[in-house]
């Protein structure tokens, strides 16, 4: 990074980023009828500790999306305990969610989802907005998340003038700006093209080393390749949790195999206790 | 998120789509509009009132002949019986009496033909005192009124109202000291009034003024049965007493009871509450007639926003995703209604003002479209902004993030 800010170095702590444990969620359960009850998570736990970069893969219908929802705090589990950054998000009322959403993690989403009425710098201010930082300071801290990601020079286009590759490099500075624990990428890549997505995951992979936790949902192997632990999620469960190695190997770690994983789980949901 | 920054976003998303909001402001627009042309219309005709009355003197009491009911049951005719006479408005004039009456104008009225030597014309001869002038709150514009000697003296003075000095002599200043006959006699005329304008008391600018005395004598035969009895309060505080007073030194004088009164005292204060208690009720009715069309307005914008809410769901979810509170997405929402509503309410109101000038300009009737009006105007379709917003905008802000950002 070529000016170091402290709002935009990664936050440092012990603490999970992401502590799930045991988490259902059930969808249907308005009904009377058992039958049309959908389990969408069976009992998932997932650790994620600050600095990591894992990728969740899983065809549609595994629950990944589920699974994403809750870790973004955009949705609440049927049951189960979620810790995002340590702090308890099963329970919370709407407006506290949208609190966390707006402090604690920064989105990117397939579809970019920037407001196609602002330009670039104005999208990315908008969760300082909403987090109550003065207009006076807004755009200093936009201009610098717009640094981060190398659209400086763009930063008044709006997003029709942009590719779809510029585009989803302004969603990524959006969800850095307000230095977030976690940034939540949801099929980052859907809609790029095979030089952006490169791009893209290069970006990526330079935010994870400059120390900030990213959680990237894809349905893509060659995409979820690119971080550094892939969480494997099919019917609802996790059924594979496997480490790239740091020195550029892989390992693959099946459950209930014991290993330096960074976080061991069982179907039943029960943390294994390993020294890590 | 503060308010400035809602609503610079409520004024994009309102400027996007320029046609559907114009359209949605027109529904505001009228029924604004047309509330605040009645209201004006309302306050126009209440200010038209007040104003006569102002000019025909606001401590003015009406003494006529005849009451409402007679004791025997009869119903007198109002003004055709003639139980007032020049003695009767003498004692009322003394001090003594009637302590807080400070003028007394009895009135005798005859149509009367009046010949010069080019022209004639028609018009009413009042008789009555010299105090007439200052009872009626009259000026004279040029020459002068008869005195007290000129009654005295049943002088042949008359004072001519601008409309029959134009008539008869074509200018008003010409017909000082020019003489004129009426009936069998010559009368020569001494002043010319100052125009008041037609009144609820007939035009009062048509008029020939002469000495009671030389009317009762030369036109009237002798007769001093007076038609009316003007009578001026010292002060419009003193109205009241001054009513009382005169009411018991006439039942008095008549020998009656008050349940057989044969006069009857009428203020033009009472004339005037009336009188704005009916235009206050027909503007009341008219405006709430006008104020439907506002709730069609108001019914057009929540329309229109559960269209936007719909249109914008994936913005809604996005924002959401991005920290927006449901207290902020339904401000967001609450502050696009409001301001579409206001929109309507600002131009209604020039719209109310263009045809309030319109048609004072066109007929005779005063639109008064005053700045409590505006401001009421503007608070009652912000109102109905906020209203109609409150679904759409509670919709907008109970929208689950995940199917928000999920629709297409």
């Amino acid at each position: 990074m070529s000016s170091p800010d402290v709002a935009l170095t990664a936050p440092m702590s012990s603490t999970p980023v992401v502590d799930m444990r045991a988490i259902w969620k059930t969808y249907g359960m308005g009904r009377k009828d058992s039958a049309v009850r959908v389990d969408a998570l069976r009992g998932v736990s997932l650790t994620v500790e600050q600095g990591e970069y894992t990728a969740i893969i899983g065809p549609s219908g595994s629950g990944k999306s589920t699974l994403m929802h809750i870790i973004g705090c955009l949705d609440t589990p049927t049951s189960g305990t979620y810790l995002i950054d340590g702090e308890d998000a099963s329970d919370l009322t709407e407006q506290d969610l949208a609190d966390i959403r707006n402090i604690r993690i920064g989105f990117v989403f397939q579809q970019f989802n920037l407001l196609s009425s602002l330009n670039a710098w104005r999208n990315v201010e908008l969760p300082l907005a909403y987090a109550g930082v003065p207009a006076s300071k807004r755009r200093a801290r936009a201009m610098e998340a717009l640094e981060v990601v190398g659209l400086t020079d763009r930063a008044s286009h709006k997003p029709g003038e942009l590719s779809g590759g510029q585009q989803q490099r302004v969603a990524v500075a959006r969800a850095l700006v307000n230095n977030p624990s976690l940034i939540l990428a949801d099929e980052p890549t859907g809609n790029l093209d095979s030089v952006s997505t490169a791009d893209m995951l290069t970006l990526f992979g330079t935010l994870n080393a400059e120390g900030r936790t990213i959680i990237l949902i894809t349905h893509d192997p060659d995409v979820a390749a690119s971080a550094r632990r892939v969480v494997q999620v099919r019917d609802g469960c996790i059924t594979a949790d496997h480490v790239v190695g740091a020195a550029g190997g892989r390992s693959y770690v099946t459950l209930g195999s014991d290993g330096s994983t960074d976080a061991q789980v069982r179907p039943d949901g029960a943390m294994s206790e390993v020294a890590r | 998120m503060n308010v400035v920054q809602i609503l610079r976003t409520s004024w994009a998303a309102i400027a996007t789509h320029r046609l559907r909001s114009a359209l949605t402001v027109i529904g505001i627009f009228i029924g604004i509009a047309a509330v605040s042309l009645t209201i004006g219309l309302g306050q126009g005709a209440q200010r038209m009132i007040s104003d006569e009355i102002t000019s025909l003197g606001s401590n003015l009491l009406i003494v006529t002949p005849g009451s409402s009911t007679s004791s025997a049951g009869v119903r007198g005719g109002m003004g055709s019986a003639t139980t007032l006479t020049i003695d009767d408005a003498t004692a009322l004039a003394t001090p003594s009496v009637a302590p807080d009456i400070a003028g007394v104008a009895p009135v005798m009225t005859s149509s009367q033909s009046l010949t010069t030597s080019s022209t004639n014309w028609t018009s009413t001869a009042y008789g009555t005192t010299a105090s007439w002038l200052t009872v009626r709150s009259r000026t004279v514009q040029a020459g002068r009124f008869f005195t007290d000697a000129d009654v005295t003296d049943c002088a042949t003075s008359i004072v001519l109202g601008p409309t029959t000095a134009e008539e008869l002599y074509g200018q008003a200043n010409m017909a000082v000291g020019q003489s004129l006959t009426m009936g069998t006699a010559q009368y020569t005329v001494i002043g010319v009034l100052a125009s008041v304008g037609s009144s609820t008391m007939g035009d009062e600018d048509d008029i020939v003024v002469m000495p009671y005395s030389t009317m009762s004598q030369r036109i009237l035969g002798g007769v001093n049965r007076v038609s009316t009895i003007y009578l001026a309060a010292t002060s419009q505080n003193t109205l009241s007493a001054a009513y009382q007073e005169a009411t018991s030194a006439l039942l008095a004088r008549h020998g009656v009871s008050a349940s057989s009164a044969d006069f009857s005292i009428t203020s033009l204060q009472s004339v005037l509450d009336v009188a704005s208690s009916i235009t206050g009720t027909l503007t009341t009715a008219l405006a709430a007639l006008a104020g439907i069309s506002l709730v069609v307005g108001g019914i057009g914008v929540m329309n229109i926003m559960l269209v936007s809410v719909t249109e914008r769901i994936r913005e809604i979810g996005l924002r959401k995703a991005l920290g927006a509170t449901p207290g902020v997405i339904r401000l967001q929402f609450l502050i696009e209604a409001a301001t579409l509503a206001v929109i309507g309410g600002i131009l209604g109101i020039g719209l109310g003002y263009l045809a309030g000038w319109a048609i004072t300009q066109a007929i005779s009737v005063t639109v008064t479209i005053s700045w409590s009006a505006c401001l009421l105007a503007l608070g009652v379709s912000a109102l109905v902004g906020i209203v109609a917003g409150v679904y759409p905008a509670s919709r907008a802000a109970r929208l689950a993030p995940i199917d928000a950002l999920r629709s297409e």
